[in-house]
């Protein structure tokens, strides 16, 4: 199954978006949160990153959600981290954050693969809501 | 680290610090307000980390060690950016104790190609990069001269200054202060006076 990390500025938002994705998935789909620094602080951490995708992955992949800016650079950069073999099957989504999260979970959880689950967390962009 | 290097880091990091409320107080006008912080906090980090390593002399080792601390402690955009520009002029630097101007212009060209890369941004759109890259090129003239490394890094600091006032003409396209467009203009950039001041440490500290 393919997991899901949740890169924020804030802690709090990315542990927010983690409870409401779970509410969405299977008891066995990998949610992380990898919100805000290691003291706590509004920013975004490679390291905090890194580490999240590695405990996400179960073997077939982990879907990406990021908030602004620095979510991206700190993700990229998390990716220098990674072992070669993750470091191939990890992916950003470009979607919203909270709406992405929750499709992706939902894609994942069905047992898609990670392109799928990308592309379905990146349709979050058109959803209406009135 | 020989003595020289420590304080060399330590100068360029004091700089940052002292510059706090300057580097947050131009992010504010154009981006989120905290780039001072930000730096200043990952410099902090760095003092903290090479508490300890005074005797450490190998330049590469200790730059290494510089980015893995800015990249989990500086929390924005600065933080990836800066902390891959420091892990890759770690690179040509590896195992060395002291630089001529061959060594560090492989630095300088190994740092900026890494912030190109993390940052997918090039000169011209108001970032550290309309500092770093006529720097680098001053530093190059200059080596290719026969000038010696204090005077090369001279002539790179003069030109990240004019480089910094360049940044006041354009507007941003690159990071928070692209949602400003227009607005942006006349405005300085943190990230390229965050660059310049690195450089003013690292010259001062040669000049004394």
């Amino acid at each position: 199954m393919v997991g899901v990390v949740i890169v924020s500025h804030s802690q709090k938002v990315a542990e927010g978006i983690r409870e409401m994705a779970l509410q969405m998935s299977a008891p066995e789909q990998k949610i992380i949160a990898a919100g805000g620094m290691a003291d706590g602080g509004i920013g975004t951490d490679a390291f905090r990153v890194s580490e999240a995708i590695v405990s996400a992955d179960t073997g077939d992949g982990v879907a990406i959600m990021v908030d602004l800016g620095s979510a991206v650079l700190s993700t990229e950069t998390a990716f220098e981290f990674l072992d070669e073999e993750l470091r191939s099957k990890v992916q950003i989504a470009d979607a919203p954050i909270l709406e992405g999260a929750i499709s992706a979970v939902v894609e994942a959880s069905l047992g898609s693969n990670l392109a799928a689950v990308v592309a379905t967390a990146e349709g979050a962009r058109t959803l209406n809501k009135c | 680290m020989s003595g020289n290097l420590y304080e060399v880091i330590s100068a360029v990091g004091e700089m940052i610090i002292g510059n706090r409320q300057k580097l947050t107080d131009l992010d504010a006008a154009i981006g989120d307000g905290d780039h001072g912080i930000n730096m200043a906090r990952g410099f902090e980090a760095v003092k903290a980390k090479l508490q300890g390593m005074e005797m450490e002399s190998d330049i590469g080792k200790v730059l290494k060690i510089v980015g893995m601390t800015l990249i989990s402690s500086v929390g924005g955009a600065a933080g990836p950016l800066y902390g891959t520009a420091f892990l890759r002029a770690a690179a040509p630097s590896q195992g060395k104790t002291e630089l001529d101007t061959q060594t560090i212009g492989l630095m300088l060209e190994a740092a900026i190609a890494g912030i190109k890369e993390r940052g997918k941004a090039t000169t011209g759109e108001k970032t550290m990069l309309d500092a770093l890259v006529p720097a680098y090129e001053a530093f190059q003239d200059g080596a290719n001269t026969g000038k010696t490394v204090t005077a090369c890094l001279e002539l790179a600091y003069e030109a990240a200054q004019q480089g910094v006032e360049f940044t006041k003409t354009i507007i941003a396209t690159k990071g928070r202060a692209s949602y400003l467009g227009e607005r942006s203009r006349g405005h300085q950039d943190p990230g390229a006076t965050s660059s310049y001041i690195m450089l003013k440490a690292l010259v001062e500290y040669l000049r004394r």
